[in-house]
């Protein structure tokens, strides 16, 4: 497992304490997890994710994910109805690992409350929660 | 003597039986047919599966190699955190074989076999009293059979008072299969964070106990090894708000006899027979659950239960508040057959002898390896101690590393990454069948990989080195798992 000072947490995203990171795409959220969580799970060896169509509110499990070491669950950063998932982890769930914010992406959602937007971290905060 | 236990020797490779065997090769032979051929009905009948053919030799000879890539109990010390990898005394095979209990069919009537009825109805006597506890269910095949009888009971109790309840406490030290059993009766389980000293602090169970929690689940001692010196106060809490208190018994061997269960509170208990009571943990399975219970909650317990009146054994269904049969036949009777003849051989003073010694081996080892490795909490434990990477990440070495140089040493490895709560953690379970010698080894060989981690680190990566399979890809493993064999292509 890398230090944080070695992690990459890009400016242009949002993060919850779950390790979850959202990227606002004209009016719909693609959320993922972060590189601090992929790298400590290890390998990802199964990502299991909703059907699309389905609503879920702020803080709700959505999946999980499974890693050589451990099953752990993934949760909603935002409420909303989920507009797609990421098919390709189905059969290549390293994409989680190699490109948590590029193709390892997750879901895809549509808002349903935009306030719930303004509680998401910055790059910085959540940095600065993982060293604390 | 050296603390590398392991050594080369020849062992052989072995292919798969498909690849062994020769069509029409056969390792048995049937008796005379002494009934009129009959064809198999057609809606029975389908294509056959590909067993390899075999004679008998063959057979005995692969499955003999293979068990000598193994480590077991009696090849090596097994310091398997929370499964109390004792040593199996070879008395308990000895009773277990007797032709009376081994050739006994299920279905015979009662009236032929009631020595193996008495001794089911005396093993639960010889538990009750040992937990402290009213009344005792064979039944269960296994820890987390027992866990789930354990909640169908605490269902079934509350609905019986008109008052189903939708939750459960679980604490974050308690077993991994406690919410899982719990979830199986459709509570929700409720994690209760342990607090800084590692055990359960009353306040955070009365923080969250309320009407619609059915009940705790407490592991004592928790899967860090402390003791949950709150248990009675936070039962209290729980029997006030109405809830009952379930105690997870996989820790066993760590109180044997040294702690009455009932008065301190715990209104169900499972056991695991092979565990504490010395029975094969066998290539997981068969086990067996027994679980105790409290004289209000005992008309809940499994059905059939094994009653004695006039002099006589039989089984009884007359139990009408019952959870129900959870088992085929009478639960695993060849294990039941094994803790018996492992208590009734120790003896009531030697089983308080076990968890004196299971507790003091276990801190030896904490005291003896916390110059090199990080304690999870530097206070005494009871039968397992908990350390932690944290010293040998920096030189780029992990637990998983640890544990697999462990076996060039000649070692089972601990449990590694449980519990949860302590990242990288080991979790070392000596037992009371190992010498202060083979202690001593096992610390020399700790301590050595704790060398070899700060001035060789490559070494521990690419553990182990002497076993005849090297690290297994564990990653393509799990993403690629191939579940079945095939016989080769033609």
């Amino acid at each position: 497992m890398k230090p944080v000072s070695e992690l990459s947490f890009p400016e242009d995203l949002r993060y919850v304490e779950s390790h979850e990171w959202v990227r606002l795409e004209e009016g719909i959220a693609r959320i993922g997890i972060t590189d601090y969580a992929q790298d400590q799970l290890g390998d990802v060896v199964f990502v299991e994710l909703p059907e699309a169509g389905k609503t879920l509110a702020r803080g709700a499990a959505f999946g999980s994910v499974e890693s050589v070491k451990a099953v752990s669950e993934l949760y909603m950063p935002l409420s909303g109805r989920v507009v797609e998932v990421n098919a390709a982890l189905s059969s290549s769930p390293e994409l989680v690992n190699q490109s948590p914010y590029g193709e390892g992406w997750m879901i895809r959602v549509e808002p349903s409350a935009p306030a719930e937007l303004e509680g998401l971290l910055a790059a910085a905060d959540y940095r600065e929660r993982l060293k604390g | 003597m050296n603390p590398v236990q392991a050594a080369a020797g020849l062992v052989f490779e072995e292919p798969l039986l498909w690849e062994r065997g020769r069509p029409g090769r056969m390792g048995y032979s049937l008796p005379r047919r002494d009934v009129e051929e009959t064809p198999v009905p057609e809606a029975l009948a389908a294509e056959p599966p590909e067993i390899p053919e075999l004679s008998e030799v063959d057979l005995v000879r692969h499955y003999v190699r293979l068990s000598q890539w193994n480590v077991a109990v009696d090849t090596a010390m097994y310091p398997l955190g929370s499964c109390t990898m004792k040593y199996n005394p070879k008395t308990n095979e000895r009773q277990a074989a007797l032709p009376g209990f081994a050739l006994a069919h299920p279905l015979l009537p009662e009236a032929l076999c009631q020595g193996a009825l008495e001794l089911i109805a005396a093993l639960e006597c010889l538990l009750a009293e040992i937990t402290g506890l009213d009344a005792v269910s064979l039944q269960p095949g296994a820890g987390a059979q027992g866990e789930l009888a354990g909640m169908l009971i605490f269902h079934a109790f509350h609905r019986r008072q008109g008052r189903p309840r939708s939750k459960i406490l679980v604490p974050d030290t308690a077993h991994g299969t406690n919410p899982a059993s719990a979830a199986l009766c459709g509570y929700r389980a409720v994690p209760v964070a342990s607090g800084g000293q590692g055990i359960l602090e009353p306040e955070a169970v009365a923080r969250l106990m309320d009407e619609e929690t059915a009940g705790i689940m407490i592991t004592n001692p928790n899967t860090l090894g402390l003791f949950e010196g709150h248990v009675a106060e936070i039962a209290r809490i729980v029997h006030a708000k109405g809830g009952l208190v379930y105690g997870d018994g996989a820790n066993m061997n760590a109180v044997l006899g040294r702690v009455d269960l009932g008065r301190i509170g715990v209104d169900v208990l499972h056991l695991n027979l092979h565990k504490t009571f010395a029975t094969p943990h066998g290539g997981g399975g068969p086990g067996a659950g027994p679980v105790c219970v409290t004289r209000r909650l005992a008309p809940f317990l499994p059905v059939p239960r094994v009653v004695h009146r006039e002099g006589r054994f039989f089984w009884s269904e007359d139990f009408p508040l019952s959870i129900g049969k959870l088992q085929a036949f009478w639960g695993n009777f060849g294990v039941l057959v094994r803790a018996y003849a492992y208590i009734l051989s120790m003896g009531a003073n030697h089983l308080e002898e076990v968890s004196r010694l299971a507790v003091l081996n276990a801190n030896y080892l904490r005291v003896g390896l916390r110059g090199d490795y990080e304690p999870a909490h530097d206070r005494p434990c009871m039968h397992e101690c908990v350390f932690s990477d944290a010293r040998q990440r920096p030189h780029g070495v992990t637990t998983l590393d640890i544990a697999k140089r462990l076996m060039d040493y000649g070692f089972h490895p601990p449990t590694v990454y449980f519990p949860l709560v302590v990242p990288g953690a080991l979790m070392i379970e000596p037992t009371e069948t190992e010498s202060k010698e083979m202690l001593d080894l096992f610390l020399a060989a700790m301590a050595a990989i704790a060398a070899e981690a700060r001035e060789q680190p490559e070494l521990l990566r690419e553990a182990p080195r002497r076993c005849l399979r090297r690290r297994l890809d564990e990653v393509q493993a799990a993403r690629k798992p191939r579940l079945t064999g095939s016989p080769p292509a033609p």
